[in-house]
């Protein structure tokens, strides 16, 4: 059983402050990370637009099994993410551990299928840069769309470590029994990053996988 | 009188509109700016502290929060109407305006007037006459900037932009860059002579080199664009005579204005749009062909229609066999 | 004299207390000190580009050099100065204090934001003494990402990095108002400094992620020569400016709204009054924040940008002047019948008001497009900030700092030394800029390294204000150090002014406060002060 003497932080007055100052505070940080992808899918709509026919021919060449597979891995870690913050509140030290492994494992694989299909672009010469070759009358076009595919998923892909980075500390206090049924916040505040990180993914897959696919 | 200027000159048919509106938005400025000073200078000495008086609670009025929210709203409102009118009536570019072209690099501006004279960092225009200014850049954004007529155009590279202007008094004005472009940027300065139209004719028949439109023509068979936009049975391209101005029908039936931003876009980027009927078979000149060249070569394209039919915008039969 | 009490300043000794503190009190001296250094490192590049502008030749620097030193101290002032100045110096050593709370909701994050924007600094530093980068703080596309030969890359990460400075202190404050409020401390008790933190917080929160990406592609673009900004790759710069200006317009509003929030305190307390139209003070606040978000393309009016788009954005310009014109006739009715003194941070505030009005109308001038069109990127646009920024946030950062000195140090700073530095900061500073508005009228453009001789006298003018308003800015360096030492003992209440802040002992305990008040009363209860001022008389 935890100490939940020690986890109110000083600042606070009662853990309920302290729980609802935490989710509030989760959430902006939430919203700030809309502005910052939003930037993004920004400039990508904005040459969507300009540059369809590019942008189409250039969707195509994304391999759609892979990016549904890791859809579908993605969803799912937000499932086991969901159950391990339900196993929390109920006070499930091991349920709680397995859950956050198996999202780690999950995540794991969506990143592993992701650098592979990196790979696979590299082999392609399709990752902008000097090395950039693309066929076609739309070639030029067709390296915005991969530049925007790289950044918009690296930095997706970055996000997903640093959830990963997270949940290794959330494994590692639940080990050292610093939560309970009254105080499990911190692993709210992951589950939500994590269900975020994968929205994200949600809007990006038929963004950048999807388009003109007839 | 002192010695320096306090105000620049008025030399452009806009001028005297733009300070107008000027003048009237420094009254403002002065007014409220004198009045709050004022105010508070008057209150902090009428109201200083002192033992035998006490500070008066106030509990604030609706009546003047609505006032001076209000009149506020009027005044911008007032300065809004002005000022937008008169960008849209300034925007207006009237017709027969003098076509002149300019292209900005780092660091300096190129001018190039239609019947070949070209000149570096001056321009050289008549006096009581529109000039409009189509202008690009070679490589990062400049800006086109002569503040005796009050007016500014940023430079773009990959696209043209235009500016017009009508001077009123002949004379030198500065011609400034106005977007930072560089280690030279104050340094792509010249001037803008405004001279008498007799003897701007004369400066102007002073050309050395050849038209644009005789380089165009030039540059047409050099790249071999003859080869395709040719006629007779050869045809494999949409002829361009008689096509300026005009709207072309694409592939996918959409129309486009077969003007300089088309034709320009044509040279760089021929797959973007098509005419109908056509196969998408013109290689890009990018990287082979300067800004300077493309004008000239829009010139000379220019030239294939009469003038009268430039202004029409009937679409023509431009479909292929 | 109670030399034995414990507070803040005393209760733990050494670097790592220091370094390693959770207390918003020592984690803003710790802003403290570095944005000071920020300013006089920005202040020395401005000394430079006045002594250049000194004669019509670029004789003094050499054109490239010139273009880093207006660069540098753009990025410097801006991103290191002026955006954290007021919110993470005098926010985070009041805002708890201001709403009875212990600290802030997440001080761990407090400290990591000291820590981020140290880093963020030093990484710019590097690129500064390593080269320095030469594109202007406005980073315009493809001169940035692609004909630029300096350290674009090194400074744009550096600013990415500060972002999240920002960002954090902004989400901090954010949460702290709304869940940490002491009992019967509503949102209409708040004092309106608080008010304005919070809505500088909602800026700086939904903006700065913005500009971020915006750098981020900029260095991508720079690094892999792919084009997203670059025409001749099929990018478009304009595509830039936009999402530049989307945050970096509200970032002027991060920059003046928390000045606005110290005049409210200032204001109020040295004419003895409640402020005049509390709630419209307050929702004012709130409405720029808002309505800042809608005006960016007035930075665009001859960039190219559709003149129906113009339009649309000229007219919301004017809007968002009318809620910082009803602030100023609030403040301005405020003095009206109180009992006003004439003490150093009230100097600061009343010249804030002037300049502010001053400044803010010249905005009129930008916001119409025909006479825009002729004073876009001219010394005219260069007045009208600097009369904002400077003689509108830095005379409030000032007039703050002094304001609450007594209660940051517990010392008092000699007032004479302070009132005299305040009239040569109002002095110096319009003789450094109003030469400036007609300079810019007259044609001359920003970023100019060499001039036409006729605008000689003006620039000289300029030159010699800047050397007065430097001496303003020495002279409270000087006496408030030699305040630590040698100053008064300042009470817990130099000022007699109302806000919980001045409940506290100066300095305060670490803890703010003995027991958690428990408010009752209205902010800027000068009424009962005063009655209680007239019964002792009696």
């Amino acid at each position: 059983m935890s100490n939940s003497s020690t986890a109110l932080a000083h600042q606070f007055d009662d853990i309920e402050q302290q729980h609802e100052s935490d989710s509030l505070g989760m959430w902006i940080f939430l919203a700030t990370e809309i502005l910052f992808f939003g930037g993004m899918f920004l400039g990508y709509s904005v040459y969507r637009a300009v540059y369809s026919p590019a942008f189409s021919e250039a969707s195509r060449r994304l391999d759609v099994l892979l990016g549904g597979i890791n859809t579908a891995v993605l969803l799912c870690s937000s499932l086991t993410m969901a159950l391990a913050v339900r196993a929390a509140q109920l006070g499930g030290r091991r349920t709680v551990i397995a859950l956050l492994i198996a999202t780690i494992v999950l995540g794991s694989v969506f990143l592993g299928i992701k650098a592979f299909e990196y790979y696979q672009k590299y082999e392609e010469h399709f990752i902008p840069g000097p090395h950039f070759e693309f066929a076609g009358a739309n070639g030029r076009h067709a390296q915005i769309f991969f530049s925007f595919y790289f950044v918009m998923t690296g930095m997706h892909a970055l996000h997903m470590v640093v959830g990963i980075g997270i949940m290794l500390t959330m494994i590692w206090l639940t080990k050292r029994r610093r939560f309970s049924p009254e105080y499990y916040f911190p692993i709210e505040m992951t589950g939500l990053y994590w269900h975020f990180v994968d929205i994200v993914w949600v809007f990006l897959f038929p963004l950048l996988y999807l388009v003109d696919r007839s | 009188m002192i010695g320096f200027p306090l105000f620049p000159e008025v030399a452009s048919t806009i001028a005297s509109g733009v300070d107008l509106l000027y003048f009237f938005l420094v009254a403002i400025t002065v007014l409220f700016s004198v009045l709050i000073f004022a105010l508070i200078f008057y209150f902090a000495v009428k109201y200083r502290r002192s033992p035998d008086r006490k500070a008066q609670q106030s509990e604030g009025g609706l009546g003047l929060e609505i006032t001076w929210t209000a009149v506020p709203f009027v005044i911008t409102l007032v300065i809004f109407t002005w000022g937008s009118s008169l960008y849209i009536a300034n925007s207006r570019v009237p017709d027969r305006a003098l076509a002149i072209n300019v292209v900005g690099r780092q660091w300096m501006w190129k001018i190039q007037h239609p019947n070949g004279r070209s000149e570096i960092n001056e321009l050289h225009v008549p006096v009581r006459q529109p000039v409009k200014l189509t202008m690009a850049s070679q490589d990062v954004i400049h800006s086109f900037y002569i503040p005796a007529f009050r007016l500014k155009q940023d430079v773009l590279p990959g696209r043209y932009v235009t500016m017009w202007f009508e001077p009123t008094r002949p004379g030198e004005y500065h011609l400034f860059c106005a977007e930072y472009c560089g280690t030279y940027h104050s340094g792509m300065i010249g001037r803008v002579v405004v001279m008498e139209p007799e003897d701007f004719q004369k400066w102007l028949g002073g050309v050395t080199e050849e038209s644009p439109v005789q380089t165009g023509e030039k540059l047409f068979t050099n790249f071999n664009c003859v080869n395709c936009h040719a006629t007779g049975a050869l045809q494999r391209c949409p002829q361009l005579g008689g096509l300026y101005g005009t709207e072309v029908r694409l592939e996918d039936n959409s129309t486009v204005k077969f003007d300089e931003a088309y034709i320009r876009e044509s040279i760089i980027n021929p797959n973007a749009k098509i005419v109908k009927g056509y196969p998408a078979v013109m290689p890009t000149y990018r990287g082979q062909v300067s800004e300077e060249q493309i004008l000239d070569l829009i010139a000379y394209i220019r030239s294939l229609t009469p003038v009268k039919e430039q202004t029409g915008s009937a679409t023509k039969s431009t479909e292929g066999r | 004299m109670d030399i034995y009490r414990e507070h803040y300043l005393n209760c733990s000794y050494g670097v790592r207390s220091w370094l390693l503190t959770k207390d918003h009190k020592r984690i803003a001296l710790l802003f403290l000190m570095s944005i000071t250094l920020f300013f006089f490192l920005g202040g020395a590049f401005a000394v430079l580009i006045r002594l250049e502008l000194l004669t019509p030749q670029g004789d003094l620097v050499q054109a490239e050099t010139y273009n880093k030193l207006f660069t540098m101290h753009g990025v410097i002032m801006v991103f290191f100065f002026l955006i954290p100045s007021i919110p993470s110096v005098l926010g985070n050593f009041l805002l708890p204090m201001m709403i009875g709370a212990r600290d802030l909701a997440f001080p761990r994050l407090n400290l990591l934001s000291w820590y981020i924007y140290t880093i963020g600094g030093l990484f710019t530093l590097g690129a500064v003494f390593s080269g320095g980068v030469d594109t202007g703080w406005t980073f315009y596309t493809p001169y940035s990402s692609v004909y630029a030969n300096s350290h674009v890359i090194a400074t744009a990460v550096g600013i990415f990095i500060t972002g999240f400075s920002s960002i954090l202190t902004g989400l901090n404050f954010i949460v702290t108002t709304h869940k940490m409020r002491a009992p019967g401390m509503t949102w209409f008790r708040l004092p309106l400094f608080v008010w304005s933190s919070y809505a500088t917080a909602i800026i700086m929160v939904l903006g700065t992620p913005v500009i971020a990406i915006t750098l981020l592609l900029v260095g991508v673009e720079r690094a892999f020569g792919i084009g997203i900004f670059d025409p001749r790759l099929g990018g478009d710069p304009l595509l830039f400016q936009h999402l530049f200006w989307f945050y970096s317009h509200p970032a002027v509003y991060i920059m003046v709204l928390p000045g606005m929030g110290v005049v409210s305190e200032l204001v109020t307390c040295f004419s003895r009054k409640r402020v005049f139209g509390y709630s419209f003070v307050a929702f004012s606040s709130v409405a720029i924040a808002v309505l800042g978000f809608l005006v960016w393309g007035h930075h665009m009016f001859v960039s190219g940008q559709s003149p129906y788009a113009g339009m649309i954005f000229s007219f919301l310009s004017f809007m968002v002047a009318i809620p910082s014109a009803v602030k100023v006739f609030n403040w301005t009715a405020t003095l009206y019948k109180g009992s006003v003194s004439y003490d150093a941070p009230m100097l600061y505030a009343m010249g804030f008001i002037g300049l502010f009005t001053t400044g803010g109308l010249t905005g009129l001038f930008l916001a119409t497009i025909a006479v825009d069109v002729h004073v876009h990127d001219t010394y005219f646009v260069v007045a009208h900030f600097h009369y904002i920024m400077v003689g509108g946030t830095v005379m409030a950062y000032l007039g703050g700092i002094h304001y609450w000195w007594p209660k940051i140090s517990g010392k008092l700073y000699p007032e004479g030394w302070a009132r005299f530095a305040a009239l040569v900061v109002f002095v110096g500073f319009n003789l450094t800029f109003f030469p400036q508005f007609i300079l810019g009228y007259l044609g001359m453009p920003r970023r100019y390294h060499a001039y036409p001789a006729e605008f000689q006298v003006l620039n000289v003018m300029s030159t010699a204000g800047a050397s007065i308003l430097a001496v303003g800015y020495v002279l409270p360096m000087v006496y408030l150090i030699w305040s630590i030492r040698y100053g008064k003992t300042a009470g817990d209440n130099p000022w007699d002014a109302t806000g919980l802040e001045w409940q506290t002992p100066s300095p305060p305990p670490t803890e703010n406060f003995a027991a958690t008040p428990v408010v009752g009363w209205d902010a800027y209860d000068y009424g009962a002060k005063e009655e209680e001022k007239e019964l002792q008389v009696v």
